[in-house]
């Protein structure tokens, strides 16, 4: 019986969560467009998926994602191998990233950008070669995020510091940079994230934080993700000036 | 109604091959690296199995219900005739519905986005609860909302991005140097995570829906940008909250909470 009360609390939640996209939606169709909402059925399924999907979700990041996350930073950290830690650090940006279906989104438009721009030819093997090359680079780029990110939360340098050279070198490129990269530069930052890797990364940030001496787990544990949205931009605008 | 659950398992298949390489990396460097026994692996692996099924219902659901009605609206919204309204040619005030759109749409996806909402989770539990898990949403939301109606914004006419972009950067760094120190990194952090699942499929039908509509814009170069922007402003929106919040509990009881505030911290 108390079980079922936590699950309608957290469908409950779910259902919070999601109440202002209903709102938006309805609102814009039914009074600013003025026009009926299709497939009301099939509509009203879907959002019955989304709720359950995230409550699921939210159950399953306390069961799996955080714990392992920590566990694997306790274990780096008492185990005391930094090289081994960055390694991991780097597999775990450039093995999430190399896959993700935003990214591979992305990367093929941006190729179609490039040829357009006369950058590269406009033929299928050069797009897919393009394509491929920035996925790589987007993929490095986010491992060397997690390295550096990691690095820093063990030495305990100051997270404005890094973000400011990385905001810095972002307005260099942006310079020098041909025009046709940048917008995809700038979006490439935000798409290399997704919903697994960042409780992983963010478990990982606080785990190590608090368990090595005299970190502050809020103060240096978050700032993984920040440096994963920074790097590929520097990174794209550089593969943009090389290809 | 068949079709939905077929689709819902090809979806949970989708997101089992994502999660691939992650498991990879994580049992290889705990068997071969680390080469300790994963505790509790029972119930992490359970949690693996919901997170799975979550996210596949998740997905599914936007597909079937969200996606579609959001990108048909971006289009209608974004349609000359229906902006037009009484004729003539359009200036940058007649997109107001869409300037208003943007906003809303960016705010609700936001709430409802689930890296932010494990971000929010985790620090509501590091800050011991000082951190509202709701609140900081809300904070993030508003920079998204901000951040997209900008955008459109500069879609509509036809500015540079890196024009907002660098005097984004810029005040975000002036920002950062009188913010608390405590929120810095998760504030950053918040840039990162707004834009993912359900931000960026809307938000990409609204950019390229508009930069296909507006003369003079052209899709491939236009309609990119917008994903910047969510990333920015959400930073802005954090540090200000941080900051504001600050200077009403100083302003309460003097001193002594701002004293209280960073040892319950420690």
């Amino acid at each position: 019986m108390k079980s079922l009360k936590a699950i309608l609390a957290a469908l409950l939640d779910s259902l919070r969560d999601l109440l202002p996209i209903i709102l938006v939606i309805g609102f814009f169709q039914l009074a600013v467009l003025r026009q009926p909402i299709p497939n009301f059925g099939e509509i009203a399924v879907g959002f019955l998926f989304v709720i359950v999907g995230l409550t699921l979700f939210v159950q399953g990041l306390n069961m799996g994602l955080f714990p392992i996350g920590e566990a694997m930073a306790y274990s780096f950290a008492s185990k005391g191998n930094l090289v081994w830690l960055l390694c991991f650090a780097f597999a775990l940006g450039f093995g999430t990233t190399v896959a993700e279906p935003a990214l591979i989104a992305v990367a093929g438009e941006a190729a179609v950008v490039a040829a357009q721009g006369g950058m590269i030819e406009h033929n299928e093997p050069a797009l897919a070669a393009y394509a491929f090359g920035l996925r790589l680079t987007v993929a490095v780029s986010v491992g060397i995020a997690i390295v550096i990110g990691v690095f820093r939360i063990v030495m305990g340098w100051p997270i404005q510091n890094l973000i400011l050279l990385g905001y810095g070198g972002v307005v260099v490129m942006t310079i020098f940079a041909p025009h046709e990269i940048i917008g995809i530069a700038y979006d490439s930052g935000g798409v290399t994230t997704s919903t697994i890797t960042v409780p992983l990364v963010t478990a990982l940030g606080v785990g190590l934080a608090s368990s090595i001496k005299g970190r502050n787990p809020m103060v240096d544990g978050f700032g993984l993700i920040a440096f994963a949205s920074l790097t590929p931009m520097v990174f794209v605008m550089g593969y943009g000036m090389l290809v | 109604m068949l079709q939905i659950l077929l689709d819902l398992l090809l979806t949970i298949a989708h997101t089992i091959r994502d999660v691939l390489p992650i498991v990879v990396v994580i049992f290889g460097f705990q068997l071969l690296v680390l080469k300790k026994p994963i505790p509790n692996l029972k119930k992490i692996a359970r949690g693996f199995v919901l997170v799975l099924l979550g996210l596949g219902f998740f997905l599914e659901g936007l597909e079937a219900a969200l996606f579609p009605l959001g990108r048909l609206m971006a289009q209608q919204l974004t349609d000359p005739s229906f902006l037009a309204g009484g004729g003539g040619a359009l200036d940058w005030w007649d997109y107001q519905w869409v300037y208003l759109f943007a906003f809303a749409i960016g705010f609700a996806t936001t709430v409802a986005e689930p890296s932010l909402l494990a971000v929010a989770i985790k620090a509501n539990q590091v800050s011991a609860g000082s951190i509202g898990i709701f609140g900081l949403r809300i904070a993030v939301a508003i920079g998204v909302a901000v951040g997209i109606a900008l955008g459109v914004f500069r879609i509509v006419t036809g500015t540079p991005l890196y024009w907002y972009i660098i005097t984004g950067y810029v005040l975000v760094l002036l920002q950062t140097l009188f913010a608390p120190r405590m929120i810095i990194a998760l504030a950053y952090d918040s840039g990162g995570v707004t834009t993912s699942t359900v931000t960026v499929p809307l938000v990409a039908a609204l950019g390229l829906g508009l930069a296909g509509t507006v003369p003079g814009r052209n899709p491939l170069l236009d309609g990119f940008g917008l994903i910047a922007f969510a990333s920015l402003f959400p930073i802005m929106s954090v540090l200000a909250y941080a900051k504001l919040s600050e200077w009403r509990s100083q302003r309460r009881t003097g001193r002594k909470s701002s004293e209280a505030s960073s040892c319950t911290l420690n």
